[in-house]
This record gives structure tokens, sequence and C-alpha cells, in this order.
């Protein structure tokens, strides 16, 4: 398709304008850098909103200054709006559209994402979706109270509650603007995988952060458009009168509303049907950034590469097939919950063969705990720890006792939240170099690693306990209540962590902005990888290699190589070094 | 290969082979129609899931209704020979019979959009409305109209997948427009986003005003900001998107008119 490039060549050169540059920027690698810093803006968002909520559960009558005594509905709308801030913008942006658009593009030898028109549109149809959310907070009634999965009737219904006026049709409008935005980045990745992989990137020699990415982008494609329909007809409950969602002689307020015929229970199969994969594209990136770190820091290649890569695969596939595991309270038929259950289940499988691959890619290597090795291992160590918790929640009789009670919320804080939180922090060490040509402050990585890996521990782990002893989840106010009040010191103990958590990660921002102009300067490859980024200028230039493209001759991950004179092998190094060739990599012209 | 990112032409070929050896448009055009099939899935959903709930599901549509989307359905379907043929047009390098079967689809995507919309207008002045719809001037509730309304799911349904789908006929004309046309289709844009404003309230299609502006202004964004002939590749892409619209209407005319008509 050569012959009609030239009417779109000439807006490649390099940008002058700044407007062009690096507001409305073409180029992934802004792009990426703007994703990332939304996603920054709304981590502290979503974290004071929490921190909110953790002073109003031990101090309920404190005055919190410029909003007084936090009110019940108050504390739903926290709870709302910190889980919303926190799976979209944050768990959702950072990890895919932040580092995947930064990094994709140059780990398979792009110029760029295939289409870096959409690319620059999907990133300010998520902006506008970002500025949407923050304007539910100060319309009359304020920002809506039911809950991030929007469960009808409660969020059909204009008169349920104060912010469920204005505040919740700006919430949906803005999550379609959102599911909108998602799309358009999802298929503009898909695409580039398929596309545009340098000559010799076959998808077997792909970094497994490139495949993580991939099977986001899958899941994101079709999860999405089913969000999509689902907000559709719940704007559509509230503004034009149907009832889709809305039971029939439903007495709201003391008053009985008109709608009739609707049905809670389809809001929860079709959010569900998103929400289950949503799990899967906060989690798989940081799956990704883990496996390439383990490996690096390691000095040993990947523990059964094509393993990972299916396991990968593995769990997008189950992703959609087990969304009614969500739904065991609604009163779904026994046998229904025994098929989700079992199909839960078996996503323990393809997770424990990641799992193992990590211990077995760390086994006897030459660990360098460099601080992205730190929170590669964290990530390990969380995503084992809120996922041995997963098997309890998909059995539906255990999961009738649990899951209102605050052993959920441990769970999907420590497997979906604090683990992607970590691949995001693990990513942006070990890819600061690259993007600002700059290392990060080591010792404040560390006092940061060290802070943040037991302040999470100690938030998230007391919550099973107290979830075990029955403390209910999205409840106001505790502290009066009798049978409760032996857990008044955890409760306590939880807050002052939460506290001491949230205190550290200023180290963090501290840590990045400091580093950006007065870090030691990077070389290009201060880590020894071997992936196809390393060997570009750092930062890299407008078009990512300068106007060639790579031509791509090993596996990822050859690390400490028998014969080679360093310990690994560059992805572009044309030599077979000794001879030690792994299948996959026989020579090009045998593809 | 992409058009849009490889700088040098000399270099196309060093990339590894793409992806079933097509061109990364039309595999974006495949991966959105994808996602768009789950779009319209989830509402056909709904549309079972309300549908197997309610016992009494009106079955009101005569002899009248079905004929007039007899003839939207043919509508769509001729236009699905004239999208044929102006892609065929296209591959033989014959752009002024590619631009004139351009024109043909979109005067048959427009007569489906105007007998629609009549049709709407016409089911809800015989009572099948939602309760937000502002009265149709003369309106005269009829037998099927008390039928319909009895169960209001029936015509929320109604209205979200022909609404949708109605969107994606209206967005494809004007997408077809921007193929046969290429920017000097911007002021027709801009006059029909203007002109939205004078779809009076009380028609049904006004409800549908807002994302067409909003469509037209992502579309103006593009063709701003990629002046260019729009050629066969380009084509063969818009081809599919109204393939599929199609498509979709061949699930949601059995489903929503043929399965719901008045047994006598």
């Amino acid at each position: 398709m050569a012959e009609h490039n030239e009417h779109a060549g000439h807006e490649h050169g390099a940008p002058t304008g700044f407007i062009r540059k690096y507001i409305f920027s073409l180029d992934h690698k802004v792009i990426g850098l703007q994703y990332y810093f939304l996603a920054l803006a709304s981590v502290f968002i979503g974290m004071l909103l929490s921190l909110l909520m953790r002073i109003h559960l031990i101090w309920p009558t404190a005055h919190i200054p410029l909003m007084g005594e936090i009110k019940p509905e108050m504390y739903l709308t926290l709870l709302t709006m910190h889980g919303t801030f926190m799976v979209f913008f944050v768990l959702t942006t950072a990890p895919q559209s932040g580092f995947g658009n930064y990094f994709l593009p140059i780990q398979i030898g792009a110029p760029d994402m295939a289409f870096p028109v959409l690319n620059m549109l999907s990133f300010w149809t998520t902006f506008v979706a970002f500025l949407v959310m923050i304007a539910a907070f100060f319309v009359e009634g304020g920002a809506p109270l039911h809950g991030w999965t929007g469960y009808a009737p409660l969020s059909a219904i204009p008169s349920a509650g104060p912010g469920e006026t204005l505040g919740a049709d700006l919430w949906i409008i803005s999550i379609a603007i959102f599911c909108i935005a998602s799309l358009m980045g999802a298929l503009n990745f898909i695409t580039t995988i398929l596309d545009l992989r340098c000559k010799g990137m076959s998808l077997m020699r792909m970094p497994l952060t490139c495949w993580a990415w991939f099977i986001t982008a899958i899941l994101g494609l079709l999860a999405f458009g089913v969000l999509l329909s689902a907000g559709i007809l719940l704007l559509a409950d509230r503004n034009l009168g149907t009832s889709f969602f809305v039971p029939g002689g439903l007495v709201v307020n003391g008053t009985q509303i008109q709608h009739k015929g609707g049905s809670p229970l389809l809001w929860q199969h079709l959010f569900w049907f998103f929400g289950h994969p949503e799990v899967y594209i906060a989690i798989l990136p940081g799956m990704g950034v883990a496996s390439q770190l383990l490996s690096t820091f390691s000095r040993k290649p990947i523990f059964g590469y094509k393993a990972m890569v299916y396991a990968i695969v593995g769990i997008g596939v189950l992703g959609f097939f087990v969304w009614g595991h969500h739904m065991f309270m609604s009163g779904m038929s026994p046998y229904s919950a025994f098929a989700f259950s079992l199909m839960t289940m078996a996503i323990g499988v393809p997770s424990a063969i990641k799992t193992f691959n990590w211990l077995g890619t760390i086994w006897r290597g030459r660990v360098q705990f460099d601080s992205p090795m730190l929170f590669a291992v964290g990530f390990v160590s969380l995503f084992v720890s809120g996922g041995l918790s997963g098997p309890f929640l998909a059995q539906p009789l255990l999961d009738i006792y649990l899951h209102d009670t605050f052993f959920v919320v441990a769970h999907f804080h420590l497997i979906m939240g604090v683990a992607a939180i970590f691949g995001i922090f693990a990513a942006t060490y070990y890819w600061f170099p690259k993007m600002f040509g700059r290392m990060m402050n080591e010792p404040m990585a560390q006092a940061h690693f060290w802070l943040t890996l037991i302040g999470t521990y100690a938030i998230f782990m007391p919550m099973h306990y107290e979830g075990m002893a029955a403390r209910p989840r999205r409840y106001s106010q505790l502290t009066e209540v009798a049978w409760l009040q032996h857990l008044m010191p955890v409760e306590k103990f939880v807050t002052y962590a939460a506290f001491i958590t949230i205190a550290a990660q200023f180290i963090f921002v501290f840590n990045l902005f400091w580093s950006m102009f007065k870090g030691q300067r990077a070389t290009d490859n201060p880590w020894h990888s071997t992936t196809l980024e390393w060997t570009t200028a750092t930062p890299p230039v407008h078009d990512n290699f300068g106007c060639k493209t790579p031509v791509v001759y090993h596996g990822p991950y050859e690390y400490s190589v028998p014969g080679a004179p360093n310990d690994y092998v560059m992805q572009t190094d044309p030599t077979p070094h000794g001879g030690h060739v792994p299948k996959e990599d026989k020579p090009l012209e045998a593809e | 290969m992409a058009d849009a990112v490889v700088h040098h032409p000399s270099e196309a070929g060093a990339f590894e082979p793409p992806f079933l050896g097509a061109y990364s448009k039309k595999i974006g055009m495949w991966l959105f129609l994808l996602s768009d099939s789950l779009t319209f899935g989830a509402l056909l959903f709904a549309y079972s899931y309300g549908r197997i709930a309610t016992t009494n599901w009106p079955t009101p549509f005569g002899q009248h209704s079905i004929i007039n989307a007899s003839v939207m359905t043919a509508c769509l379907l001729s236009s699905s020979v004239t999208m044929v043929l102006a892609v065929l047009a296209a591959g033989r390098h014959d752009r002024p019979w590619a631009r004139n079967w351009l024109i043909a689809t979109m005067i048959f995507g427009t007569a489906f959009i105007v007998l629609h919309a009549w049709e709407w207008n016409g089911l809800r002045a015989e009572g099948m409305t939602l309760s937000i719809f502002p009265a149709i001037p003369h309106a005269e509730a009829t037998e099927m109209g008390k039928q319909a309304s009895a169960v209001p799911q029936f015509a929320g349904t109604f209205f979200a997948l022909t609404g949708m789908h109605m969107l994606h006929v209206t967005i494809g004309v004007i997408y077809l427009g921007v193929l046969a046309f290429g920017r000097k289709w911007l002021p027709v844009m801009a006059l029909a986003a203007i002109g939205t404003f004078f779809i009076p309230a009380w028609s049904t299609f006004h409800w549908l005003t807002y994302p067409i502006i909003g469509a037209i202004v992502v579309i103006g964004i593009i063709l701003w900001l990629k002046p260019k002939q729009y050629d066969a590749p380009d084509i063969e892409v818009g081809g599919l998107y109204w393939h599929f619209v199609d498509l979709v209407w061949m699930f949601i005319f059995p489903l929503v008119y043929l399965m719901s008509t008045r047994i006598t």
C-alpha cells in the first residue's frame, strides 16, 4: 500500500509548534505521557477520596475543612467516585494507554501507532470523559452515590438520592465517552501489533509486555462495547422514560415509581460482562511488566515464554465466562452459579502458571534488587496474596457469607488495585530513564517501595479478618454498632496505615518530578535490557528509530547466553553468539 | 501497510507481513465492527431478556407496518448492491462511477432514514411511545398503540434498537459523503449540523441529533487533519461499515418486526 503514503506523509515530520508537539500531538510517546499524567492526577483524586473515607470510618463526626461533617450520602459519593476514578482513569489508563502507547510501538520496532490521528482523538476523548466526571462533583446534588458498578435501580431513579439527579447523568455520560475512547485505543493497539512489527519480530518474539497489551486491547475492544450499550440504556431509563432496569411497583423515598417491567438483574449481567474483563484489563499489563523485569533483573531468560503467552491468552478467554461470580448474591439458579464457579476456579490454572514461571525465572538468577525489580517482586507478592482469596470467593456458598463484607474489599484492592499500581510503579522506575533521559533517585525509590509494600499490606490484610468477622462494606458509620466494637482497634490501625502509605506516595511524586530535571543522566541502556526500546536514543526521537526500521534476530529475553561477550544479547544483534539460539529463533529466511 | 506511518515508501518492506495480508485500515474497521457487534449484541440481549421475562409481549404490527418495514429493508439491500458496485468501480480506478455508486448508496440510505423517521412518528401517533416524548399533533391512539403501551418494555426496546441502528445509518451516510466528496463535503456537513437545530422537538429524530452533531465534529476534525482524496482501500473500508449496518438490520427486522406481527 505504499502508493497512498505520500498523501499523509507530510504530517509526519517532527512537528515544531508547541500545540502540535505537546498538546494535540500525533506522536505516540507524547500521547502516552499525556495518559500517564492524566492517570497521575486521577490517582491523587482517588487517593484523597479514600483518605476522607478512612477518616470518616474512625472519626465519624470529624469536621473536614471545606466539607464539614461527612454525611452518609456523602460517604457513598466518596465511595463511588473513588472507585470510578481508580478503575477507569487510573487502572485502565496508566498501564495500558500510558505505558502501552509509549512503549508498544518501540518494542515492536514501529515508528508510531497504526492510526496516529485516532490515537490523539482517543486521548482527548478520555480527557473529555475526565472533565465530565469532575463536573459531577460540582453540579447541584453533587456526585452520584450508586457505586462504581452503578447498580440499578439506585442508578436509574433520579429521586433516589442527592447525587442521583444531574450528577448521575454526568457519571453515565462520562463512562460512555470513556468507552468510546477505550474502543478507539483498543483497535489501534491491536492493528499496530498485527501490522507494524518490524522484520524478524514474529509474534513469538514479542516481549511479554506486548503480549499483555495485545490481549488487554482485545479484552477492551470486546468489553467496552457492551458497557456502552448498558450506559445508553441506563441513560434512557433515567431520561426517556423507558424501564429496562427498573421493576414495577418500586417505592423510592415514599413515592411510587411509574416505571414497570424492567429487571435490575439485566444491568448486573450487562455491567459484569464488561466488569470482569475490566479486572484483567487492569492487571494484565502489570503481569507483562513483571515478566519483563523479573527476567531482566535476574539476568535469566523468562521461564517458559510460550507458557506465559498461552497463560495470558487463557486468562483473557476465561475472563469472558465468569461474570456471574459477581452475582452469586442475586438469587441466580444454583446451576448457573455452579458453572460460573467452575469457570472462575479454572482461571486459577493460568494464574498459577504465571506465578510459578515468575518464581522459576528468579530461581538461581543473579538477582539485582534495583527499585524496578523490587516493585516487580512486590507485584508478584501482592498478586499471590490477593489471588489466594479468589478461590474462596469463587465458591457460591462462601461468597454468600463474604460477599458484602470487607473480605471482598481486601481481595479486589490487593489484586486489582495495589498489584496493578505496583505494576505501574515498576514500569515507571524501569522506563523513566528512557522517557526522560535521567535516572530516578534510588534511595528515595527504595524508601517508597518499603513504605508502600508494608503500608498496603497493613491496610488490606486486616480487612480480610474484619470481613470474616462480618464487618459489612459500603456502610458509612459503624462506630456505634455494638457487635463491631471489638473491631474498632483494627479500623484505627488501618486508617493510620493509610496515612503512612499515602504520605509515602509523595516521596514518589517528588522523586518523579525532581529526577526529571535533576536526576543523574541516563545511558541508552542503563539496565542492560535486550528489547528494542533500549536501542533507541534517549529519549527516543520523533519516529523512534531515526528514519530506519530495526531488524530483529533474537527473542526478547536472552540473558546470560553462554559464550556471549556480554551477559545479554540485544534483539537486534545479528550474531548468534555461540550458537545458543532457542528454537523459535531460527533465521529469518526460514520463516 | 498502514499509509499513516511509513515514512519512506522504500521502507515498506521493513516490516513483518501484515495480518492476513490486510492493510491497517481494513483491520481497524473489522475490529471496530467486532466491537460494534457486541454493542448491538448487548441491546439485542436486553430486548430478548425483556421479551422472555414478559408474559403478554405485544404483537401489534399489522400489514401497514410490515409493508413499510419491508420497503425499508429493500432500500438497505439495494444500497448494499450499489455499495458493492462502488467498491468494484474504485477497484478499477474508475473514480466517476465510484462516486456515482456512492451517491446512489447515500440516496438509498437517506430513503431508509426518511421512511424510518416517518414510521417512528406514525407509531407514536398511534400511541406506541415513551413517556418523555412530547405528544404528536393530531395523534389518535389505536388498538395497536394501546396494546403496545401496556408493556413499556416494548416501545423501549423498539426505540433503543432502531434508534441505535438509525444512528449508525445516518453516520454511515455522512461517512459515505466524505468518501465521495472529500473536503468538499465539509460545508455540507456544517449545513447538516446547523439543520439539526431545525428538527422539531416532537420529532423522534430530535433525540438522535446530539450524537450526530458529535459525529460530525469528529469526522470534521479528521477531514481537517487528513486532507486527502479517498481511494479504493478507503472505499472498501467504508463498504465494510455499510454492509455491517445492513447486516444488523437483517437481525432487527425479523426479531423486532416479524416476530411481533399481529396474528389474525
